[in-house]
C-alpha cells in the first residue's frame, strides 16, 4: 500500500512534467500541424538558463522569469526562421527541420553549458511530507500546483481571450479563420511560443529533482509526445490526461517490472495505442470517420 | 537497354559506370588510412540509405528506426560468431533473413500508420531496441558491448586489409544499388511513387498497397542488416550507442540531403553527410579548439538550411542542369514517340 | 439487358443520421446510369458504399453476381470496375503517361522481387502497361503532353487524364464521380464523347452529376435522390416531367 502511493505520486509527479510538454506539442500541432521534435529542448534551454542567472546572483523568481521569456523567445525565433518558411512542405521533412532544430539547439547548450549536469535548489524549502505511507517530496507537490494553475490559466486564456478564441479558432478551420481575418502564420508564431515557454517552465520544474543537462531535452519531449498520441492528439485535457498516465506507466512498470526496461514499456504501450486506439485511448467509439 | 526503357526512365549505364570507375580509382589516389576508413563507412551507410531511399523517398514512408535494424544485422553476426563460433557468411546471411522476418510482423501493423505517428513508432522500435541490447547482457554484453568479432574472409583472403574490404563492401554497395535500379526502374518503381502521391487512387486501380509498402519496409530492413553485420566485422566490435535513434536519424538525413527522390541521391548524401562530419570535426579542433560533440550546432544548422532551401536535396541540383542539356535531345525523343504512338493504334 | 450491377437496399446511418435509405436499382450491360439529386441527397455516400469505400448499415451490392459488399477497395479493379474521384486523384509526381501506365496494373505481373532481379517478365509487362496507356491517351488526346508531370496540368487535362488512367485496362463498368464538375463547356462536351465513344464499345457507367444538360444527354437511366431515398427513377424524358423530382428541385435549376 504504501509503495503503491508512493509510485502514484512519483508518477503524477513525472506526469505533470511532461503534461506541460504534451500541452505545448497539442497547441503547435492542432493549430500548425507541425510536431515540433524540439520541443524538449525548451526545457533543457529553460532549465540551464534558470540556473546560470540563480548563479550569477539572481533572485529565484527573477531568473525563472527571465528563463521563461529567453526560452518563449527562442521559440518564437526557431518558428519565424525554420518553420514558416518550410510550412507548406511535406511532412517528412518539416520532421528533419526541427529534428535539425533539435540537434542545433543541444548543440548550443553544449557549447554554451558543457556536460556536466547541473544542479538548482529546490523552490521550496521544506521538510518531505509523509502521506499515507508515502515520502511526498514538496518539490512533486509544487509541480502539481504548477500544473493547476497552468490549467486555470490557459482555460481562462483560450476561452476567455480573443486571443485564445483566435487560435481555437485556427484548430478548427484555418481557412474560415483566415477569412475572418485571423492570420494563421501570426498563431502559428504564437503558438510556438507559448510551447516553448511551457517547455521551459517544465525543464525548471523538474531540474530540482532530477538535475539539468543538455541532453535532457529529448527524451522528456518524447515522452510528452507519447502523452499526447495517448490522450488523442486534440485536447490539452487529454494531452494532460495521457501525460500522466505516461508518468504513472512509468513508475509502475519500473516498480512492479524492472526500471530497467521501462521506458521500452512505455514505448510499447505506445505502439499498442497506436495499433488499437489511433485516436487515443479517450476517444469514444464513433463509426463517423470519412 | 531497350528504347521504352530509356524513354521511360532515362540512362543508367553512364552514372553507374561513373561510379564503378569513381570507386575503382580512389584508391590510386587516397593514401590515407583515415580517408580509406571513411569510404569503407561511406559504402556500409550507403547500403542502408539505399534501401531507406527506396521507403521515404519513393513509398513515402518515414522511418526513425533503421538503426534497429541496422543493429539486428550487427549483433546477429556479433553474437552468432563469438558465442556460437558459426561461420562470419552464415550469420551475415541468418542475420538477413530475420530482420526480414521481424520487419515484416513489424510493418503489417505498423504501416497502416501515417506521418507523424509512423516516425514516433519507428522511433519507439529503436528505443525498445536499444534497451534490448543494453539489457540482454548475456548475450550482447550489454553497455559494454561485444568484442573480438571476427573478420571476415574470402576465398582464404582475409579481408582485414583495408583495400580488400573496400572492395568488397562496395561490391557489395552496387549489388544493393543494382538490385533497387531495377525495382525503381520498373512497374514497382511507379507503384510506389503512385503511393506516395495518393494511396486511395492507388488502391482503386487494383494494388493492395499494404502489401508493396510492407515488402518494401522489410526489404530495406535486410538490407540495413546486411550493412549491420559488415560493420561488426569491420570495426570488430558492436555496443549499444552505435544503434540508438541518432544513427536512424543520421540515416535519414543522409537521405533526404542527397535526395530521397532518386537511388543515387542516397549515395550522395551519405558521402556528403559522412565527409561534412569530418571537415565539422577536423575545423573544430585545429582551428577553435574545441571538442566533443560541439559540432553538432554546425551540423543542425545545415541539415535545416539544406531542407529549407533545398528540400529535393542535392540530386535535384545536380540533375537539373544534365537535364537542361537533355532538353535539345528532346526533338529525337519527340520523333521516337510519335513512331511508337502510331503503331500503338 | 442482362444485369451488371445490383444494388439491393443499400442504407447507411451515422449514428443517428440516415445519409442513404434502402436503395435498390441495377445497371444493365452497356447502360450508362447517372445518380442526381440536391446537395446532401447522400450521392456520394451510395456511391462509397458500391465502390466498397464505405461499410453499409444495411444492405449490398452484387457486381456480375458476386458480392461486392465486404470486398478490400483493390479487388474491384480486378474485376473490372474503375472509379474516378470528385476530388481529383491524380499522381503529382509522376508524368501523364506514368500515371496512366498505373492503370494497367491488374494485368501486370511485376512485383518486387521479379522486378528486383529483372526477370524477362519485367519487360513484357513494361510493354503492356505502355501499349496499354497509349491507347488511353489516345483515346482523351493528351499524347503531346505525355511526358509532362501530372502536376502541371490544367485542371480540365487532368479530369481528363483521370478519366484515361480509370479506362487503361477496358473495365466492364466505370463509376465517375462529378465526371464534369470544374469544366468548361467545351471540355464538358469532350468529356461526353469519350463517355458515348466508350459506351458505344459495351461499356457500362455509373455516374454522379450535378450538370443535368450532361446527364440528360448522356443517361439512359436516370436515379434522382432526395434526403437518402429514392425518389424516382427512369428515363431523362420520365425524370424531366416527374412532379415529385421538380418538387425536389424546387429552386434549383433543372435543365
Amino acid at each position: 500500500m504504501e509503495l503503491l502511493m508512493q509510485y502514484i505520486v512519483t508518477g503524477l509527479t513525472v506526469g505533470s512534467i511532461y503534461a506541460l510538454l504534451a500541452i505545448g506539442f497539442v497547441t503547435v500541432y492542432n493549430i500548425t500541424g507541425i510536431l515540433n521534435f524540439a520541443q524538449g529542448e525548451f526545457a533543457m534551454i529553460g532549465a540551464l538558463t534558470c540556473i546560470t542567472f540563480v548563479n550569477a546572483g539572481l533572485p529565484m523568481y527573477a531568473s525563472i522569469i527571465f528563463a521563461i521569456l529567453i526560452s518563449a523567445t527562442i521559440g518564437l525565433i526557431v518558428e519565424r526562421t525554420a518553420i514558416l518558411h518550410a510550412r507548406n512542405t511535406s511532412v517528412i521533412i518539416l520532421i528533419i527541420i526541427t529534428i535539425g532544430v533539435s540537434t542545433f539547439l543541444k548543440g548550443m547548450g553544449l557549447i554554451i553549458w558543457g556536460t556536466n549536469p547541473k544542479q538548482l535548489t529546490p523552490l521550496i524549502k521544506m521538510e518531505p511530507i509523509h502521506f499515507m505511507g508515502a515520502v511526498i517530496n514538496p518539490q512533486s507537490i509544487f509541480i502539481f500546483i504548477v500544473l493547476l494553475i497552468l490549467l486555470a490559466v490557459l482555460y481562462v486564456f483560450f476561452e476567455k481571450t480573443y486571443i485564445g478564441s483566435a487560435l481555437r479558432a485556427c484548430e478548427k478551420n484555418p481557412r474560415a479563420a483566415k477569412l475572418m481575418g485571423i492570420n494563421p502564420s501570426t498563431m502559428s508564431a504564437l503558438a510556438f511560443t507559448l510551447a516553448a515557454a511551457l517547455g521551459a517552465i517544465a525543464g525548471i520544474l523538474i531540474t530540482p529533482i532530477t538535475d539539468a543537462t543538455y541532453e535532457m531535452g529529448f527524451l522528456i519531449g518524447v515522452k510528452g509526445f507519447v502523452g499526447m498520441v495517448i490522450g488523442g492528439m486534440h485536447s490539452i485535457p487529454g494531452a494532460v490526461a495521457g501525460a500522466l498516465l505516461v508518468g504513472l506507466l512509468e513508475t509502475f512498470s519500473g516498480g512492479f517490472i524492472s526500471t530497467f526496461y521501462s521506458d521500452a514499456i512505455t514505448f510499447l504501450v505506445l505502439i499498442l495505442v497506436l495499433f488499437f486506439k489511433p485516436n487515443g485511448i479517450f476517444a469514444r467509439a464513433s463509426g463517423e470517420r470519412v | 537497354m531497350s528504347k521504352l526503357e530509356k524513354v521511360l526512365y532515362g540512362n543508367r549505364l553512364k552514372p553507374f559506370l561513373f561510379l564503378v570507375g569513381l570507386i575503382l580509382m580512389l584508391p590510386f589516389v587516397v593514401k590515407s588510412s583515415y580517408i580509406f576508413t571513411i569510404l569503407i563507412l561511406i559504402g556500409i551507410y550507403s547500403i542502408v540509405t539505399l534501401g531507406l531511399c527506396l521507403l521515404i523517398g519513393y513509398a513515402g514512408q518515414i522511418s526513425l528506426g533503421h538503426a534497429a535494424f541496422f543493429g539486428i544485422g550487427a549483433y546477429t553476426s556479433g553474437v552468432l560468431t563469438t558465442s556460437f563460433q558459426l561461420s562470419p557468411w552464415l550469420a551475415l546471411v541468418i542475420g538477413m533473413v530475420t530482420t526480414f522476418f521481424i520487419a515484416y510482423l513489424i510493418g503489417i501493423p505498423i504501416l497502416k500508420l501515417k506521418g507523424h505517428f509512423l516516425a514516433l513508432a519507428t522511433l519507439g522500435i529503436n528505443i525498445i531496441f536499444y534497451i534490448l541490447i543494453l539489457g540482454l547482457n548475456q548475450l550482447t554484453g550489454g553497455a559494454a558491448g561485444l568484442i573480438g568479432i571476427p573478420s571476415l574472409s574470402l576465398f582464404g583472403l582475409p579481408l582485414t586489409d583495408k583495400l580488400f574490404f573496400y572492395f568488397f563492401v562496395w561490391t557489395a554497395a552496387l549489388l544493393v544499388l543494382l538490385l533497387s535500379l531495377n525495382i525503381v526502374r520498373s512497374h514497382v518503381g511507379r507503384v510506389l511513387r503512385s503511393i506516395h502521391d495518393s494511396e486511395i487512387a492507388t488502391e482503386t486501380l487494383g494494388v493492395k498497397v499494404e502489401n508493396y509498402k510492407v515488402a518494401i519496409f522489410a526489404l530495406s530492413a535486410a538490407f540495413a542488416s546486411l550493412a549491420g553485420s559488415m560493420y561488426a566485422h569491420y570495426i570488430t566490435f558492436v555496443a549499444p550507442p552505435t544503434f540508438y535513434i541518432t544513427k536512424s536519424i543520421l540515416f535519414l538525413i543522409m537521405v533526404m540531403v542527397g535526395g530521397a527522390g532518386s537511388v543515387w541521391g542516397a549515395i550522395l548524401g551519405t558521402t556528403v553527410i559522412m565527409f561534412l562530419n569530418e571537415i565539422i570535426r577536423f575545423v573544430g579542433h585545429t582551428y577553435f579548439g574545441i571538442s566533443g560533440e560541439v559540432e553538432i550546432v554546425v551540423y543542425g544548422l545545415i541539415i535545416i538550411l539544406i531542407m529549407m532551401f533545398l528540400p529535393k536535396g542535392l540530386m535535384h541540383v545536380i540533375s537539373k542542369p544534365i537535364q537542361k542539356l537533355k532538353q535539345k535531345k528532346k526533338v529525337k525523343i519527340k520523333s521516337h514517340k510519335d513512331m511508337i504512338s502510331q503503331k500503338g493504334v | 439487358m442482362s444485369k451488371l450491377l445490383e444494388v439491393r437496399g443499400l442504407t447507411k446511418q451515422f449514428g443517428g443520421v440516415t445519409a442513404v435509405s434502402e436503395i435498390s436499382f441495377d445497371v444493365g450491360a452497356g447502360e450508362i446510369v447517372a445518380v442526381i439529386g440536391p446537395n446532401g441527397a447522400g450521392k456520394t455516400t451510395l456511391f462509397n458504399m458500391i465502390s466498397c469505400f464505405l461499410s453499409p448499415t444495411n444492405g449490398e451490392a452484387y457486381f456480375k453476381g458476386n458480392k461486392l459488399t465486404g470486398q478490400k477497395i483493390p479487388q474491384l479493379a480486378h474485376l473490372g470496375i474503375a472509379r474516378t474521384f470528385q476530388n481529383l486523384q491524380i499522381f503529382h509526381n509522376l508524368t501523364v503517361l506514368e500515371n496512366v501506365m498505373m492503370g494497367a496494373h491488374v494485368k501486370l505481373k511485376t512485383n518486387v522481387v521479379n522486378a528486383a532481379f529483372r526477370l524477362p517478365r519485367i519487360l513484357k509487362d513494361e510493354r503492356i502497361a505502355y501499349d496499354l496507356a497509349l491507347d488511353a491517351i489516345h483515346l482523351v488526346g493528351l499524347e503531346e503532353l505525355m511526358f509532362e508531370q501530372a502536376g502541371q496540368l490544367s485542371y480540365g487535362l487532368q479530369k481528363q487524364l483521370e478519366f484515361a488512367r480509370a479506362i487503361v485496362y477496358k473495365p466492364d463498368f466505370i463509376m465517375l464521380d462529378e465526371p464534369m464538375a470544374g469544366l468548361n463547356d467545351y471540355e464538358t462536351n469532350r468529356m461526353a464523347g469519350y463517355i458515348k465513344k466508350l459506351k458505344s464499345e459495351g461499356i457500362s457507367f455509373l455516374f454522379v452529376e450535378h450538370k443535368m444538360a450532361t446527364v440528360m444527354e448522356l443517361a439512359d437511366r436516370i436515379i434522382v435522390l432526395d434526403f437518402g431515398k429514392k425518389i424516382a427513377e427512369g428515363t431523362p424524358d420520365e425524370i424531366q416531367q416527374n412532379a415529385k423530382v421538380i418538387a425536389a428541385y424546387l429552386g434549383e435549376e433543372v435543365v
